[in-house]
C-alpha cells in the first residue's frame, strides 16, 4: 500500500470529513469515531487508499464522518460490498462498520461468510444490545428478559454473543473494547488494522437513548476492575482492583480464584492469542458477567491464507501457464468451420 | 424453413431420391438411397442418466460442421436424478439442421430416439406422422412399460403403426460390441448412446470424425472405455449400413450461410464471452458475483475458466450477496456483474435499487425461467419484464434489454455494459432458459475490431478543491470516481442525495428532482440505441412483436405469412425500457399489432399503456418456446 513517496504527515482532524455528526449527543459512537480518526494516520495509509463500508443503523452513519471514500450501503450487507470491493481491488485498505441488529440479525450470513473467508478487511461491531435508528426494539444481542417497545413482556429469544459467533466463523482475529475505554479501543483498533485477514472487533457502545447503561457494569469506575479482565498475549488472567483475583482451568471450565491463599500467578489460565486451535478463545469468549469478569483485548490472532489473496494467486498462476488471455483464441477453441 | 406447414425430413422427403457415393466408417460405399433434404430435426430423448444431451450436441457440432444451419433446443427434466425408467427423468436433446436459414429448432421432429418407454409416451406427440421412430428394444420389458404406464407393448400392438418404427436392440448390441474391453455391465450399457448416435449418424450421413476426436480429448485417460465407446458408436453406424430394418439414408447439405468463419455456440457460453469482450473493451477487470441457480449457472462455470483474462468470479453466499459484491466491486472500478434467475432477482432487487441510487454501473444477468417462485427451473419462460422494469420500492427505473437468439448474448453483453457505462446505471440483461441452453452457429468475430466501449474516471484534484461526485454530464451521468484518487474521497450510499454534491438530502423539492433526474437519466438510453426496425412491409395489416428468445419462431412465422403473400412484418425488441424513439410512430403503422409473448401479456401491457395502441397479446406459459405452426395460425386467424 506505499505509494513510495514521501506521504505528507495527516493528523486526526485530516480523516473528518465536512458533515456535521449526527448521533445522539452522548452517544458512544462518538467515542469510536475519534478514536478511529486517531489510529488512521498512525497506519501510513493515505486516505484516498481507505475506504469504509456500512449497512444500516446508527453506526451505519460512521463512514459520512470520515474523510476518505465509503459506502453507506443498506441492511446487513455491508460485508458482501466490502468483500466484492476487497476481491476487486486488494490495493485498498477496507473497513466495515456494523452494529449488533446490522451484523448478526439481516447480515448475519454475510457476517459468517466474510470471516470464514478471511478477505483482508476489518469489521468493526458497534455492540449497544438495542434497535436504536428504529427507536428501541430488542435486538440479537439484548439478554433475556428484556423489556423494549417490541417485547414489552420481555424477550424470550437468547441472546448472540458476537464473539462466540466469530470465532465458530474460524475468525482469525478477533477482539473487544469498550467505547469509553479510549486507549485500549485505539489499541485494539490499530491493532484490527494491522492484522492481515478478517479482523472482528466488537466494541460495547452505550446507547445512551433506548438502552443506558447497558455496559455500567464494565465501565463504571468503581466495578469495572472486578467486571472487566484484560487480555494480554502470554501473560495470565489477573483482574480486581488490587490485582488480586485470577482466571484458572477447572478442567475444562474456567474458575475465578484468588490469588495468594496457595495459588500462585503460574497456576493461572495464561493468554495465548496465537493458539492454533479456538478452544481458549472459546473459552474466553463465554465469560460472562455476572458469573466471570469479561475479557477486553484481541482474543486470537492467527494468520491463515486470505481470500483475497488467494483469488490474486489463482490469476497469476493462470498467467504464468496460459499467458495473456487472448479472447480471439478463445473465440476459436472449439471446432470451427468455413463457409465461402 | 421446417415448419408444420412446410414439413421436412423423413417424414416428408422433398426432392428426387438420388444415388450417392458415401463412405461410411470403414470406408465402404454405402449401398442404400440417399434422399437429399432441405432439413432435418432429429430429437434424441432417453433416461437423464442415458446421455442424451451428449448425443444431441454431437449430432449439433458434427452437422454444424458440415456447414449446416443449425439450431438445438435441449429439455432437461426437473429432477436431476428421478428414478430410473420414469417419466420425470426424461431428458431430451433436439435438433434441426438445414441447407437453409432457420431460426428454430423446428416445432415437431422428422426422427425419435427413444431410449425407453418413459422417453417413448413423453415425446411421441412431437413426431411428425411418417417419421422415423427409433426405440432401443430392449427397455421395453415389463418393467420399463409399467413405469412408463403402457398397459401393452406399443411396439407390438400396433399403435405406432402411423410411424416408420424401427425397434433395435441397443443395450444388447452395444454390449455385444463392447465386450472386449472387459467392462462390467453398467460400463458397458453407459456406451448406448454412441450407439444409439453412430445409427443416427448413418442415417443422416454424418461423418464420425468430430466424435472419434472428442472421445479422445474426454476418454483419452480411460483407453477402454475410450474404446468402447468408439466401438459402440460404429456399431451403431454400420447396424444402420448392413440391415435391412433402415431403407434409405438421408441427406441435408451445407447451408449458404453468409461466408466467414463459424463456431457452434451456446446462448451462455456466448454470454460470457461478450462480457469478457465488455471488460477489455472498455479496460474494465471482470468481477462476477453469482450464487448457483438453474439455468444460469454455467455462465458462472465459463467465467471462472478464464483467470488469464483477469477475470474474478465469486460465488457468493446467496443472492443478495452475489449482487452487493458486484456494486462494491464497481464501487472500486471493476466490471461489477451478477448473474442468475428469477428468484436470485427477487432476492437482489433491493441491492439493485441501491445501485439505483448510488448511480454505479452492474450488470444483473435474468436467465429467465418458469415461475413464481420455485417454478419450472428446468423450463423457459418470459414472466420476468415487468419484475425487471418496475420490480423495486420506489422510483426506480433501469435500462432492460434482451438477448433474441444464443448467439446474439455475445452482442448483447456488450451493449448492456455500454450502456451501462455510458449513463452510470445499473443494467437488466434478460435471457431465458431457451436460448441459454439452446446452440446455434456464431459467425466469429475478430476482437479487434469490436467497438470500444469508452469508459472515463475522474482524475486526482489538488488539497482545498472539492469534488462534486453527483455533477452531471450532458447524458446526466455522474462522475465514476474511484478509490485510491487522491482528493475525490466522496461518500455514496442509499440515502436520498443533494444533486452535485451528492450529500444526504432530506430536501422535498430536492427528492423530487432527484427522482426524475434518475428517471430522465434512463429516458435519455433513448438517443442513444437505434431505431427499432422492422422485418417486412413498413406499414401494413399486421405487425408481430416479440421480444427475447422467441425471434427465431416469430420471424420464421411472419416469414411464412410472407411467402403466403401476407403485409405482416416483424419487430423484434431488444431494448425493452426505454423502449426505441420510433416505437409508437411503428405501432400506428399496421392495422393490428400481434405481441407474442411466454407470459400473460406483459409486453403487451406496456405499449398499450405508452403508445395507446390496441394491441393484441399472443401468450403461451407452459415452460415450452412457441411452435413455429401456433404463430402461423394466429396470424392467419389476425389477417383473415
Ligand atoms: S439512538 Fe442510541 S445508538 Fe443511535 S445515535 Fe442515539 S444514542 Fe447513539
Amino acid at each position: 500500500m506505499s505509494t513510495g513517496t514521501t506521504l505528507p504527515v495527516l493528523q486526526a482532524a485530516d480523516f473528518a470529513s465536512d458533515q456535521e455528526v449526527r448521533w445522539c449527543p452522548g452517544c458512544g459512537d462518538y467515542s469510536i469515531l475519534a478514536q478511529m480518526k486517531k489510529i488512521m494516520p498512525s497506519l501510513g495509509i493515505p486516505r484516498e487508499q481507505t475506504v469504509f463500508v456500512s449497512g444500516i443503523g446508527c453506526s451505519s452513519r460512521f463512514p459520512y464522518y470520515m474523510n476518505t471514500y465509503g459506502v453507506h450501503s443498506i441492511h446487513g450487507r455491508a460485508p458482501a460490498i466490502a468483500t466484492g470491493l476487497k476481491t476487486a481491488r486488494p490495493d485498498l485498505s477496507v473497513w466495515v462498520i456494523t452494529g449488533d441488529g446490522d451484523a448478526l440479525s439481516i447480515g448475519g450470513n454475510h457476517l459468517m461468510h466474510a470471516i470464514r473467508r478471511n478477505l483482508d478487511i476489518n469489521i468493526v461491531l458497534f455492540n449497544n444490545q438495542i434497535y436504536g435508528l428504529t427507536k428501541g426494539q430488542y435486538s440479537p444481542t439484548s439478554p433475556l428478559g428484556k423489556v423494549t417497545k417490541s417485547t414489552p413482556m420481555g424477550a424470550v429469544d437468547n441472546p448472540l454473543h458476537p464473539i462466540s459467533i466469530a470465532i465458530g466463523c474460524e475468525a482469525t482475529f478477533v477482539a473487544r473494547s469498550i467505547d469509553v475505554n479510549i486507549k485500549h479501543l485505539g489499541m485494539v483498533l490499530k491493532r484490527a488494522a494491522e492484522h492481515r485477514g478478517t479482523a472482528f472487533v466488537e466494541v460495547y457502545q452505550n446507547c445512551n437513548i433506548f438502552n443506558d447503561g447497558a455496559f455500567a457494569y464494565a465501565t463504571d469506575k468503581e466495578s469495572k476492575a472486578d467486571t472487566v479482565i484484560e487480555l494480554e498475549h502470554g501473560k495470565p488472567l489477573i483482574f480486581g482492583k488490587n490485582r488480586d483475583k485470577g482466571i484458572r482451568l477447572h478442567g475444562l471450565d474456567p474458575e475465578i480464584v484468588e490469588l495468594g491463599k496457595g495459588v500462585s500467578e503460574d497456576d493461572l489460565l495464561f493468554h495465548d492469542e496465537k493458539a492454533p486451535e479456538p478452544s481458549l478463545a472459546y473459552l474466553l469468549s463465554r465469560m460472562r458477567h455476572p458469573e466471570f469478569p469479561e475479557p477486553i483485548g484481541v482474543f486470537r490472532a492467527v494468520d491463515r491464507p486470505r481470500y483475497d489473496d488467494e483469488v490474486s494467486k489463482q490469476i497469476a498462476a493462470a498467467l504464468a501457464k496460459k499467458g495473456p488471455g487472448d479472447l480471439n483464441a478463445l473465440f476459436n477453441s472449439g471446432d470451427t468451420w468455413d463457409i465461402e | 424453413m421446417s415448419t408444420t406447414t412446410t414439413p421436412a425430413g423423413p417424414s416428408a422427403p422433398k426432392g428426387q431420391p438420388q444415388r450417392a457415393e458415401t463412405n461410411g466408417p470403414a470406408g465402404q460405399p454405402g449401398h442404400k438411397p440417399l434422399v437429399e433434404l432441405t432439413s432435418a430435426t432429429v430429437r434424441f430423448c432417453g433416461d437423464s442418466g442415458d446421455g442424451m444431451q451428449l448425443a444431441g450436441t454431437q449430432l449439433t457440432n458434427t452437422s454444424a460442421l458440415a456447414g449446416n444451419d443449425i439450431a438445438t433446443f435441449p429439455d432437461f427434466p426437473a429432477e436431476i436424478r428421478a428414478p430410473r425408467g420414469t417419466k420425470a427423468g426424461v431428458s431430451g436433446f433436439q435438433i434441426q439442421f438445414a441447407s437453409t436459414e432457420i431460426f428454430t429448432p423446428g416445432d415437431r421432429v422428422d426422427a425419435l430416439v427413444a431410449m425407453n418407454p418413459a422417453a417413448l409416451v413423453t415425446n411421441l406427440a412431437d413426431l411428425n406422422p411418417g417419421g422415423a421412430l427409433i426405440i432401443n428394444r430392449d427397455a421395453f420389458d415389463e418393467k420399463g412399460l409399467k413405469q412408463a404406464g403402457y398397459e401393452t407393448n406399443p411396439l407390438e400392438d400396433g399403435s405406432l403403426k402411423s410411424y416408420r418404427l424401427f425397434p433395435v436392440d441397443m443395450t444388447r448390441m452395444t454390449r455385444l460390441a463392447v465386450e472386449s474391453q472387459g467392462l462390467g455391465t453398467k460400463e458397458s450399457d453407459r456406451c448406448r448412446n454412441f450407439f444409439a448416435m453412430g445409427l443416427a449418424f448413418w442415417l443422416y450421413n454424418r461423418s464420425l470424425e468430430p466424435t472419434l476426436r472428442y472421445i479422445d480429448e474426454k476418454f483419452g485417460k480411460r483407453p477402454a472405455v475410450a474404446e468402447a465407446n468408439r466401438l459402440a458408436l460404429k456399431a451403431g453406424y454400420n447396424f444402420g449400413e448392413t440391415t435391412e430394418a433402415l431403407p434409405s439414408q438421408y441427406f441435408v447439405p451445407a447451408a449458404r450461410l453468409k461466408s466467414g468463419h463459424y463456431t457452434n455456440i451456446m446462448g451462455n457460453t456466448a454470454l460470457a464471452w461478450g462480457l469478457m469482450a465488455a471488460a477489455k473493451l472498455s479496460g474494465r477487470d471482470l468481477f462476477l458475483g453469482s450464487y448457483p441457480i438453474t439455468p444460469a449457472s454455467d455462465i458462472l462455470h465459463e467465467l471462472a475458466k478464464h483467470k488469464e483474462f483477469g477475470v474474478r468470479t465469486f460465488q457468493a453466499e446467496d443472492e443478495i450477496a452475489a449482487v452487493t459484491s458486484a456494486i462494491g466491486a464497481a464501487y472500486g472500478g471493476a466490471m461489477g456483474i451478477t448473474t442468475t434467475s428469477g428468484p436470485g432477482v427477487a432476492l437482489k432487487q433491493e441491492a439493485i435499487g441501491l445501485a439505483i441510487m448510488t448511480e454505479l454501473p452492474i450488470l444483473i444477468i435474468n436467465v429467465q425461467r418458469g415461475g413464481p417462485s420455485t417454478g419450472l427451473p428446468t423450463k423457459t419462460e418470459q414472466a420476468d419484464l415487468l419484475q425487471a422494469i418496475y420490480g423495486r420500492n420506489g422510483e426506480s427505473p433501469l435500462p432492460v434489454i434482451a438477448a433474441r437468439s444464443p448467439a446474439d448474448c455475445f452482442d448483447v453483453a456488450q451493449e448492456a455494459w455500454r450502456i451501462a457505462t455510458r449513463f452510470m446505471v445499473p443494467v437488466m440483461l434478460l435471457t431465458d432458459g431457451y436460448i441459454a441452453n439452446g446452440s446455434e452457429p456464431w459467425l466469429v468475430p475478430d476482437f479487434n475490431k469490436l467497438p470500444k466501449i469508452e469508459v472515463k474516471h475522474p482524475g486526482p484534484i489538488a488539497e482545498g478543491e472539492t469534488f462534486m461526485p453527483y455533477a452531471r454530464d450532458e447524458y446526466l451521468a455522474r462522475p465514476w470516481a474511484l478509490p485510491g484518487t487522491p482528493g475525490l474521497m466522496h461518500r455514496i450510499g442509499g440515502l436520498e442525495k443533494q444533486d452535485i454534491t451528492g450529500n444526504v438530502s432530506y430536501d422535498p423539492l430536492n427528492h423530487e428532482h432527484m427522482v426524475r433526474l434518475r428517471q430522465q437519466k434512463v429516458d435519455n438510453v433513448a438517443l442513444a440505441i437505434p431505431k427499432q426496425e422492422v422485418s417486412g412491409p413498413p406499414k401494413g395489416k399486421l405487425l408481430v412483436v416479440s421480444w427475447g428468445g422467441t425471434y427465431g419462431a416469430c420471424l420464421t412465422a411472419v416469414q411464412h405469412a410472407q411467402s403466403q403473400g401476407l403485409a405482416v412484418a416483424h419487430a423484434h425488441l431488444r431494448y425493452l425500457n426505454p423502449f426505441p424513439s420510433n416505437m409508437g410512430e411503428l405501432l400506428k403503422s399496421y392495422d393490428k399489432v400481434m405481441v407474442a409473448e411466454l407470459n400473460l401479456g406483459q409486453l403487451n401491457m406496456l405499449l398499450r399503456a405508452k403508445y395507446m395502441v390496441d394491441t393484441v397479446g399472443y401468450n403461451k406459459v407452459q415452460g415450452r418456446p412457441f411452435s413455429v405452426a401456433e404463430l402461423v395460425a394466429q396470424i392467419n386467424e389476425l389477417v383473415k
